[in-house]
């Protein structure tokens, strides 16, 4: 078999090696936070089956949190393949919410060019990081830990400034019937889940309507940006650069990688992506407060990390970090569920992620024989 | 040896929960209530409240899960009302910390038939438009307004307001009543000390050194109130200022004994978790339910009742 293979490999091409398919699928770096997700399944489905956590309104709570983690994972997981750290993401939260709400309810000014001012505003925020990373070569770790202090403390005062007040609500006065409402805190599909109710297969509120009104727009922007984050890493040119750029930016730059332009674009990614979960929270809750998105950029990196992307760079998948923010989100709610004392909850989730990771680390280094 | 203890920590993690699990049944023939709080894990003032659920849920031989944001952060708040409604509770109690994030989630819980009582933040008015049964509470402005009266008979003129939690819309309004009984603006007099005792120590300190002339300090809860009162031991100014604080606790009872607080605004925590459990569970069994709000506060705790407060202060009072 070997020598076959020998042979085989010799009269092809020397620099190719063949593998078979089970081996390839093993060695994907995705496949240890699958087996953690299901693991974390398991383990829920036995303590809280019956506390209404599998049922539709329950599924929904957890797909929800997950999906608002998966937008900011997605752009943390291709930054850290990237090489680099964005430690603003949180404090972009809640700036980016603010960018929205001050210009919409002081300024009189339309929502759309509000939301549009907000996106436009956070790229420029990202490219400024990137230059500064790419420029200074600092570590990024150093020169964004500035901008999240410096965001959060703007995102204070702006907001002293011209609110008086830390939380500015009342957005959606001005958001109902927009299509930007629609766009990013509508519900998918609520006649099929009016069906559903008729039919019986999810539960009905007294009042007759469904218990789940529809899919939230968070969760299909998750699903968008994955999607599209998971076919420009493995299927572009890009994502190559992207892989280059955080394997060793010296050897990519001098095999013409623009290395430079690849993190600016990736520190512009993760701060759109905190952008696109910053507006789908004002649209949803109506207001913006100071203090949203706290802490968020450790959840987002944590889950690009369960998902198996190394802090050193180089390696990772987008479909591990979405599979990273399942377990994270699933494990946040459903300590919950089980009805666990509140007291311990930060333990137990401590223990729960340490347990998946662990899990998850053995699995990928009993199929791929890594040491 | 690190396997031993991967197979330790597993085992740990599963055999845990499994207890509470079995522990939770034994309590089955009560009705299970779900009290959510806006604090963050770090505010120690929640813990009376605890407190008071463990006492009614003892009474009145039911179950209460005490559930809140890890950081305080109100948008996560929304997702734990959610999941709870998905677990069919008995009852729900919760604050309004932000009426607007609360909303569709606090309703949403009332249109899945779950009878909900709001408690603490918010107004009876916000409570109202929610459709909860009722508010348990103190009214915030109100509150803070009766504080600036007391200062004003006692010649305050120019005020500092320690605000620990400044993004909780109900904190500013303490502020801002305050501000409307002296008649004064609350401009630059509200700071943001954060919650870090040292931080906020230090803050006060450079406010006080920078505004000589500042004469009436208020603080919104321990937090602010004790790195306070420890700074005014620290620089023996035990008397320069008119001090009132919200709430009490082992520190501030102190603070009042030595005169170094003029008065606490007491809101009775307890009955802010104690009440609204017992009301649940007598609608739940019997449909009977008050048909007003009840406000809890505000009481002042001065020199005079102290020693009766003092003994009780930071697990009852």
């Amino acid at each position: 078999m070997a020598d076959r293979e020998a042979v085989l490999t010799a009269i092809r091409d020397e620099r190719l090696k063949r593998q078979s398919t089970l081996r390839r699928l093993m060695a994907m770096p995705e496949l240890g936070a699958i087996a953690g997700a299901i693991l974390v399944f398991l383990f829920f489905g036995v303590t809280a089956g019956g506390t209404g956590m599998f049922a539709a309104d329950g599924v929904l709570n957890w797909v929800t949190v997950a999906g608002q983690l998966t937008i900011i994972a997605t752009g943390a997981a291709l930054l850290m393949i990237g090489g680099e750290f964005d430690l603003s993401v949180g404090s972009m939260i809640g700036f980016a919410g603010m960018m929205i709400a001050i210009p919409t309810v002081y300024f009189g000014v339309p929502i759309e060019l509000s939301v549009l001012f907000a996106f436009v505003g956070a790229l420029a925020i990202g490219f400024l990081n990137g230059l500064i990373v790419v420029r200074t070569r600092l570590p990024s770790f150093i020169v964004t830990l500035a901008s999240l202090y410096i965001l959060r403390g703007m995102t204070i005062a702006l907001s002293i400034l011209f609110a008086n007040r830390t939380i500015v609500s009342g957005v959606r006065n001005f958001a109902d019937g927009t299509w930007v409402q629609a766009l990013f805190a509508g519900k998918a599909f609520s006649g099929l889940f009016v069906w559903l109710a008729e039919t019986g297969v999810i539960a009905t509120l007294p009042n007759g309507d469904p218990a789940v009104k529809g899919i939230p727009a968070v969760v299909l922007w998750a699903a968008g940006l994955a999607l599209i984050g998971h076919v420009v890493l493995s299927r572009t040119r890009l994502g190559n650069w992207i892989f280059a750029s955080g394997g060793d930016a010296n050897a990519a730059r001098n095999v013409g990688v623009p290395v430079g332009r690849v993190k600016i674009g990736l520190f512009m990614t993760t701060a759109f992506c905190a952008t696109v979960y910053a507006t789908c929270q004002v649209m949803e809750f109506g207001s913006a407060a100071a203090d949203r998105g706290l802490l968020k950029e450790f959840e987002a990196i944590i889950a690009a990390v369960i998902g198996g992307c190394l802090l050193t760079g180089g390696y990772g998948s987008v479909v591990g970090a979405v599979f990273g923010a399942l377990i994270f989100g699933v494990v946040q709610m459903g300590i919950l569920f089980t009805g666990a004392p509140n007291d311990w909850f930060l333990v137990f989730l401590g223990l729960m992620l340490l347990t998946a990771v662990l899990f998850n680390n053995v699995v990928r280094r009993r199929v791929t024989g890594e040491r | 040896m690190l396997k031993s203890f991967v197979k330790l920590l597993s085992a740990a993690a599963v055999a845990v929960p499994v207890a509470l699990g079995a522990a939770s049944v034994a309590h089955a023939e009560g009705e299970r209530f779900v009290f959510v709080s806006h604090a963050p894990d770090t505010d120690s003032w929640w813990n009376v409240i605890k407190n008071a659920l463990k006492n009614a849920a003892a009474d009145t031989k039911t179950s209460v899960e005490y559930r809140n944001p890890a950081t305080g952060d109100i948008a996560d708040m929304a997702r734990i009302i959610e999941q709870a409604a998905a677990t069919n509770p008995a009852g729900i109690i919760t604050t309004i910390a932000d009426f607007d994030v609360l909303q569709s989630a606090i309703e949403g819980a009332i249109a899945k038939g779950i009878p909900v009582v709001t408690v603490n933040s918010g107004t009876a008015e916000e409570s109202k438009k929610l459709g909860a049964m009722m508010h348990i509470g103190q009214p915030e402005y109100d509150a803070g307004k009766g504080a600036g009266e007391r200062a004003k008979a006692a010649g305050v003129t120019k005020f500092l307001c320690v605000n620990h939690y400044i993004t909780n819309v109900a904190s500013v309004e303490r502020c801002r009543g305050y501000a409307d009984a002296l008649g004064v603006e609350l401009g630059d007099q509200m700071i943001d000390s954060t919650q870090d005792p040292t931080q906020v120590y230090n803050k006060v300190k450079a406010y006080l050194t920078t505004h000589p002339d500042t004469n009436g300090i208020l603080a919104l809860g321990p937090n602010s109130a004790e790195p306070t009162i420890k700074l005014l031991r620290d620089t023996g100014e035990t008397s320069k200022y008119n001090f009132i604080t919200f709430d009490l606790s082992a520190d501030i009872s102190a603070g009042i004994k030595d005169g170094i607080v003029n008065a606490a605004i007491d809101q009775q925590p307890y009955l802010q978790g104690y009440l609204p459990v017992v009301f649940l569970t007598q609608y739940v069994r019997y449909g009977v339910m008050p048909a007003n709000n009840v406000n809890t506060g505000p009481g002042f705790v001065t020199k005079d009742n102290i020693s009766l407060v003092e003994k009780l202060a930071g697990e009852y009072r």
